[in-house]
């Protein structure tokens, strides 16, 4: 069953306060949450207990995949699609692949970095709840939120909101679908 | 209780970002240069000559497409004219952004922050600017794709072997980097634009490039990440596209190309030129825009101390060149320096030493640092001088080889110095177009310097 709104969101004017913040909610037991920030803050990630980003796995898989296509590519053709003997030098001259296997490392890690930031982030996401606090504009100017969602167990409309009311907030609101 | 700390000398007086700034301010005074309705005339008349020197070059491009790549001055033995010398100086350009945006970012050198953007942006388009002579070198562009393997029915495939090749990857990755690296950190301020923009077509835009970022903690310990590894891919990259670009000159055995101090030589040219162009682009913006307080005389300072340093460097090269062609017993080697120094090119070589050794040397002084006009004097004269050198470096060293039977001096035609200022043109035009339509300093990287955004950790216990 949906939930009849997306959540409850808390609006602060400073860094610390949202820091703080975090730390109590999830100290009583909140589970589901986020917080909206204009730049990012690390003791955000650690008071939400955001789980280690596993871009360098894929960034090292994309790297190795890149090496192996860098190598393969020019080792099938300089070896058997289009040998070419310049008088009897070995076909496998692998100190002349470097360069280009190199390059092709670099290329592939860079784009799964990329893409694999887009999928982990969920972009491009052309819907969010957030976007319907009208003030919510101000996440990517100098304001700070912290949104409890309502699919937390713990979630209950009228105490979560007071609880957040308790946290030195500007301004509570709930968050429609 | 801590003691008190002993201060001897206040070492750094200036700060990074002016005092007296908030999130909100910072914000609103770089996306203004964007959101505004006016647009100041001193950005008009920089599009404007960019846009007349971009018609030229696609005039220069017609004739060079009907006509052939005759119309240029290359004749054999120099076949590499000014074509490969701009492409040289072009990607050596590139370098500073991806130096500022990469390497300082991983030195933790947070005084950056209000510079990368727009040098990343002078990467992208002194690449595309670099990546023009090349293909129009071919003579006939429109079969470009032929140096990438693909199955085809001709039955060939590229020389792997070649450190042309080479280039091709080398080149084509850094292009493809650069933009990715240059988007990612464009994603936030996009989304910064699309909420503070009141116009509907400007929101659908930068809404849809912004692709639904919210700025959640989630977002930002990804993208963090993503910064990282790609200023972490970035480094080895930049620092290998040079040497890649030198291995065009050290591997064939021309002499005055035949030489292992080649890669190191081009990489610190490559900055030292770069940083040039960062200070070129700078002075006047930061006037312009009234944003001395973001962009402020320790990041001039800064700079011309990098370019002081790459200088130096440079004119080492300079001496270890000489002495190596003397101390090779080479006949051929010490001729071409010799030619270098007293032949027909003579004068190019002296006045570039001038601007790359001479004149950089000013830079020792705190004044001439820290006062704006004169850095740009310098700097212009810097670029100046890394173009005459890629110039000596290439076209001296052809026109007198082995043979002199062979020998012939080349003399550029109106259509080299149209094609070569023409992509100046299209430099200024795509650059300014940045300026109008992106937010040209990364405001949430700058929201990050604030004093504000410290996070006081809570006493434990």
């Amino acid at each position: 069953m949906k939930p009849p709104i997306y959540g409850v969101m808390a609006e602060f004017d400073n860094p610390n306060s949202l820091v703080n913040a975090a730390r109590e909610a999830r100290s009583r037991g909140y589970r589901k949450m986020d917080a909206y920030t204009p730049f990012p803050i690390e003791a955000l990630s650690e008071a939400l207990h955001l789980p280690k980003s596993k871009l360098p796995l894929i960034v090292l898989i994309g790297g190795i995949l890149g090496g192996l296509t860098g190598y393969l590519l020019q080792y099938y053709i300089t070896v058997i699609y289009f040998p070419i003997n310049i008088g009897g030098r070995p076909l496998h001259s692998w100190p002349m692949y470097i360069v280009i296997t190199f390059e092709l490392t670099v290329l592939f890690a860079a784009l799964s970095a990329v893409f694999g930031l887009l999928a982990l982030c969920g972009l491009p996401m052309p819907y969010h709840p957030a976007f319907n606090v009208p003030r919510f504009a101000l996440a990517s100017r100098n304001r700070f939120f912290l949104c409890i969602e309502a699919t937390d167990p713990l979630f209950d409309r009228k105490a979560t909101e007071a609880f957040l009311d308790s946290l030195d907030a500007r301004e509570v609101c709930e968050v429609a679908h | 209780m801590p003691d008190e700390k002993q201060i001897v000398d206040d070492l750094h007086p200036s700060p990074v970002i002016a005092p007296g700034y908030t999130f909100g301010r910072v914000t609103d005074q770089i996306a203004a240069v964007v959101l505004t309705r006016r647009t100041p005339v001193f950005w008009l008349a920089c599009f404007a000559s960019g846009f007349a020197l971009l018609l030229l070059f696609l005039w220069s491009l017609v004739l060079l497409l009907a006509k052939g790549v005759g119309i240029w001055g290359i004749k054999i033995p120099v076949g590499w004219g000014f074509a490969i010398t701009n492409f040289v100086w072009w990607i050596g350009i590139g370098h500073a952004g991806t130096l500022i945006s990469a390497i300082l970012l991983l030195l933790n050198q947070s005084w950056r922050n209000s510079i990368n953007r727009f040098a990343e942006a002078m990467t992208l388009f002194a690449v595309a600017c670099a990546g023009m002579f090349p293909l129009l070198h071919m003579g006939r562009p429109w079969l470009f794709y032929w140096m990438f393997p693909y199955p085809n029915s001709m039955g060939v495939q590229p020389q792997f072997r070649s450190p042309l090749v080479w280039d091709v990857f080398a080149v084509s990755t850094y292009a493809t980097v650069s933009l990715l690296f240059w988007f990612v950190g464009l994603i936030p301020d996009l989304a910064t634009l699309r909420d503070r923009t009141n116009n509907r077509l400007a929101r659908g835009v930068y809404g849809i490039l912004a692709m639904g970022w919210r700025g959640s903690a989630k977002h930002w310990s990804n993208h963090e990440m993503a910064s990282l590894l790609l200023a972490g891919l970035a480094t080895p990259l930049v620092l290998s596209v040079h040497t890649v670009v030198s291995f065009d000159f050290t591997i064939a055995i021309v002499p005055g190309w035949h030489s292992t101090f080649f890669p190191p030589y081009f990489v610190a040219g490559a900055i030292y030129s770069g940083f040039a162009m960062v200070l070129v682009l700078a002075i006047p913006l930061r006037k312009v825009y009234g944003l001395e307080g973001l962009i402020t005389d320790r990041h001039l300072e800064n700079s011309a101390k990098v370019m002081l340093a790459t200088g130096l460097i440079v004119g080492y090269a300079y001496m270890l060149e000489t002495f190596t062609a003397w101390f090779s017993g080479n006949v051929y080697e010490n001729a071409a320096i010799w030619h270098r120094m007293t032949g027909p090119y003579a004068s190019v070589y002296w006045f570039l030493i001038t601007c790359n050794i001479v004149a950089p040397q000013a830079l020792w002084f705190k004044k001439v640092r820290s006062t704006p006009t004169l850095l740009f004097i310098a700097s212009l004269v810097v670029l100046t001088g890394m173009w005459l050198e890629r110039y000596v470096i290439i076209v001296s060293s052809l026109a007198q080889d082995f043979l002199v039977s062979s020998w012939r001096v080349f003399h550029p035609t109106r259509w080299d110095w149209a094609t070569y200022v023409g992509t100046i043109g299209l430099f200024t035009f795509l650059f300014f177009l940045f300026i109008r339509l992106l937010p040209m300093i990364s405001i949430f990287e700058v929201r990050t310097l604030l004093p504000q955004a410290k996070i006081e950790e809570e006493s434990q216990g």
